[in-house]
């Protein structure tokens, strides 16, 4: 801990305010008028655009999305932590390569990823042509909450996996050691020792899966058929068909500040007094 | 040792479950059909024509450039300022943790587009260099969120100690921060490089002036049919990366070898 | 670790190299192309460089909406664009289009009277027809019975979870408005509201709203009916033998996909000369041979192949046509459309 290195941040601080900052600033800007920003003359100040966003119709589609996002992060998280445990523990020979193993089908593309989940999926999809082989009747398993479920899985399961795995890797083996000494089974060592010592990682990944979770468009669209509404559609939506900027960004707004309350809510759990990841509420 | 079982079988459903799509693509790779509703029969003319594909052979270029650049550039300047921000006060830490958390937040609709009007109105001609910066600013969250908890569980012990042991803070920085938080570092970068290799709408809305990559031309494919010499492309680029890995652990292993044969 | 981090970046460095040598001709002309996906056979673009000693920037994008965001924030330079009939005409109306000087364009001559002066270009000033198709209806014959005509096949509950319609406000409503036998570009609050509580009546029979995947799910026999444009039902049976398109009795959408210059170009000029060669029989011959879609050109339709020429859905009789009407920009009247479609879909 060396308050001289904090300088080292300075830099992206200035990047982050140009980047990051002044363009939120900008969305903020659309979300309280009507029509563009850019004309001084025209610019109408208004909150109609979040009185639109409590609209039940809206808010329905915001609460799909979050239980849809919950759910699949859950998911992630239970089957994600098993497996950056088994990583861990594998001899760090072949442990890298298992890693890259695990990590390289996402740089295959996601839509064509996606599009191969809907032919093994479909009616008339590989997996439905084996049950029909065993004489087993078809599944309906495409279209519907399920395909989205598994489609943000597999999509996310590895921003799960890395941060866990990360924290649980030169996790002091030590610490483990002396619990199994004072006597602990490996049920209490884990719940006491190696869970909480992992936290940090796993709340890096709760939040490395969640949020794009919720704002995501290509999954619901094509492995959910776009029979429901969902925030990430709704958005894309707004601002490329509709035009509506306005609402859009308000809509924007909106989740960013959902998200940012259930990060605070999350880093309650973070025991650590540092509080290096948590927010400011 | 059933444990050790448990763990393999555990392993083999998960890489079942992620290879799977991949395997479709692949097969359909040689697919001499350009609907994947039917099989027309084996055929190799879609590697064929992938090397007169200029389209393709522009997007790659420019898809590998721009992720290895980026995720680079990201990696040093997100590691950098972890650093940094780790050692800030509580509170500004937790707001400087927070604007970094935007990008993460935010759809890539909304990142891409005020990102382009940010670029419009500072006169930007839309281009490769947009296009990388873009990706940059996306991309140093991610690394960030994978390098601080790994500073979080630092031993700081071992700090001290080098600092007692008359090291200048600079060289326990090089010599013993790094190697401790490496792991993060290299989830980071793992992390920045998929974003980028992967991103659509942020790269369209922020490019121009011919420049592409693999994500704008498959989705813009999509409409008509993504063309088979994609899954062509994607299965030659699995292939490398395969033979890669391959390759470099042969290399570890006979380096294991030496250590072991030619120690002491 | 010093040794693998140079090496990586010795090749980084010679990749860069390499493939930023190649090509690189800094005299001639650069003209910025901005199509469809896989709208155009690539050789014709390599025809045109290598004749014209002109280089050409190829982009393409997904949606129009896409395309309109990006020229319409005025951060492009395309010097010709290819895109659909109701937004050219957003574009037009909003000042972004540069008249064309038909004089450069001599293979005009052959495009089709009935497609030169349309609805979205009604003095036929600044476009220049490229394809051409229908809105219908494709089916699987071994799953439908009989020979259906009427808009009633999308919503008959015989084939319910066997219907796949479109991801598109427009295509959708125009097809429940059209069975309704009210227009497509209405605005009629009344006339929108039947139609929205027949879309939504539809919805426990309807699959799925798809865009992409549509003609791969019905070649691969995955839904019996869905809603579709023309040039993909003609490649979808041009693949499965077992299909039929046809285009209802009620009456239906026709639409153009055209090619412009935005205002944004610096050279006019060879723009035009590349929609002239676009325009040349034997060029628009192999362009059809690639994209499949109907053509506009009069003297290319006489040499098609028999297969494509005696198909309904490539070359539609007169009547069908007369029966079909063009989507027109609404303006503001869009968000009336938007509202009921979300509606629609949140349901």
């Amino acid at each position: 801990m060396n308050k001289k290195q904090k300088f080292f941040a300075f830099p992206y601080v200035l990047w982050m305010f140009i980047f990051i900052v002044l363009p939120i600033v900008l969305v903020f800007l659309y979300s309280i008028t009507t029509k563009e920003v850019n004309n001084i003359k025209t610019i109408n100040f208004t909150l109609n655009n979040y009185k639109l966003f409590f609209d039940p119709l809206y808010i329905g589609v915001t609460i799909r999305s979050i239980n849809l996002a919950l759910v699949s992060t859950i998911f992630c998280l239970v089957l994600g932590y098993p497996i950056a445990y088994i990583i861990s523990k594998i001899h760090s020979k072949h442990r890298n390569t298992v890693l890259l193993l695990f990590i390289l089908p996402m740089w295959m593309n996601m839509l064509l990823r996606t599009y191969a989940w809907m032919t093994i999926l479909g009616n008339n999809g590989i997996i439905n042509n084996f049950l029909n082989m065993l004489g087993l009747p078809s599944l309906r398993l495409l279209y519907n909450n399920s395909a989205i479920i598994i489609g943000m899985v597999y999509n996310f399961l590895p921003f799960m996996v890395l941060p866990i795995y990360t924290a649980l890797s030169k996790m002091d083996q030590h610490l483990v050691e002396a619990s199994h000494d004072l006597g602990a089974d490996n049920r209490t060592t884990f719940l006491k020792v190696i869970l909480p010592l992992s936290l940090p990682g796993v709340i890096s990944g709760i939040i490395m899966v969640f949020m794009p979770a919720v704002s995501s468009f290509v999954i619901p669209r094509l492995l959910g058929g776009n029979r429901s509404l969902y925030i990430g559609t709704l958005i894309e939506n707004l601002f490329l068909v509709t035009g509506d900027w306005n609402f859009g960004s308000a809509v924007a707004i909106m989740m960013m500040l959902i998200i940012l309350v259930s990060m605070s809510i999350l880093n309650r759990f973070d025991v650590d007094k540092e509080g290096g990841g948590s927010s400011l509420w | 040792m059933v444990k050790r079982n448990l763990h393999k079988i555990y392993m083999g459903l998960i890489f079942v479950f992620l290879y799977a799509p991949i395997l479709v693509l692949v097969t359909y790779s040689f697919n001499d059909s350009t609907s994947r509703g039917t099989w027309g029969g084996f055929t190799l003319k879609w590697y064929i024509d992938l090397f007169n594909d200029r389209d393709i052979k522009t997007a790659l270029y420019y898809t590998v450039i721009v992720a290895v650049l980026a995720a680079t550039i990201a990696t040093f300047i997100g590691t950098i300022s972890a650093i940094g921000l780790y050692n800030f006060n509580k509170t500004p830490k937790a707001i400087m943790v927070n604007i970094n958390y935007l990008p993460v937040v935010n759809p890539d609709i909304v990142t891409g587009l005020s990102l382009m009007i940010l670029y419009l109105s500072t006169n930007m001609r839309l281009g490769f260099l947009s296009m990388l910066l873009s990706h940059i600013t996306f991309d140093i969250p991610f690394v960030i969120l994978a390098v601080m908890p790994k500073l979080k569980s630092l031993n700081k012990h071992l700090t001290e100690a080098a600092l007692d042991l008359g090291a200048t803070p600079l060289y326990a920085l090089r010599k013993v921060v790094i190697p401790e938080i490496m792991p993060g570092i290299i989830t980071g970068f793992l992390i920045a490089f998929t974003l980028s290799i992967d991103d659509f709408v942020i790269s369209f809305f922020t490019t121009g002036s011919g420049v592409t990559n693999l994500s704008i031309v498959i989705y813009s494919m999509a409409r008509r049919g993504v063309k088979p010499t994609i899954n062509a492309l994607s299965t030659l680029m699995l292939t490398v990366v395969l033979i890669l890995l391959f390759l470099i652990n042969k290399r570890s292993a006979l380096v294991e070898g030496q250590k072991n044969n030619g120690g002491h | 670790m010093k040794k693998s981090i140079l090496t990586v970046t010795i090749v980084i460095v010679l990749l860069l190299a390499f493939v930023g040598c190649s090509g690189e001709n800094k005299d001639s002309v650069v003209l910025n192309v901005l199509n469809y996906g896989e709208y155009i056979d690539m050789d014709l673009l390599d025809e045109f460089e290598n004749t014209y000693d002109v280089k050409i920037n190829y982009e393409i994008y997904p949606t129009p909406e896409d395309m309109y965001t990006k020229v319409k924030s005025g951060a492009t330079n395309f010097d010709l664009i290819i895109s659909s009939d109701y937004m050219i005409e957003r574009l037009i109306n909003e000042g972004w289009v540069e008249e064309l000087d038909y004089d450069n364009i001599p293979n005009y001559q052959y495009i089709d009277e009935d497609f030169k002066k349309t609805a979205y270009d009604p003095e036929g000033k600044y476009t220049v027809p490229y394809f051409w198709g229908t809105l219908g209806i494709l089916y699987d014959t071994t799953k439908v019975q009989g020979t259906p005509t009427s808009w009633d096949l999308l919503w008959d509950d015989n084939y319910s979870g066997q219907i796949l319609m479109m991801d598109s406000q427009r295509d959708s409503l125009g097809a429940a408005l059209k069975k309704l036998g009210y227009s497509l570009n209405t605005t009629n609050e009344s006339e929108l509201e039947e139609a929205k509580q027949l879309l939504i009546q539809q919805k426990p029979l309807v699959l799925a709203y798809v865009v992409d995947e549509v003609r791969d799910m019905m070649i691969g026999g995955e839904a019996a009916v869905a809603l579709l444009w023309s040039g993909e039902a003609v490649a979808a049976m041009g693949e499965n033998e077992n299909l039929a398109y046809y285009v209802p009795e009620e009456g239906s959408n026709v639409w153009v996909d055209a090619m412009f210059i935005p205002n944004t170009t610096t050279n006019k000029k060879e723009a035009e000369m590349f929609i002239n060669f676009l325009t040349d029989k034997d060029n628009t011959l192999r362009n059809i041979d690639y994209v499949w879609y109907s053509t506009v050109h009069t003297e290319a339709i006489n040499e098609v192949e028999e297969f494509l020429f005696d198909n309904p859905g490539f070359n539609p009789s007169d009547d069908i046509l007369d029966r079909t009407e063009m989507f027109r920009d609404l303006g503001d009247s869009l968000q009336l459309y938007y509202r009921i479609w979300t509606e629609v879909l949140a349901n």
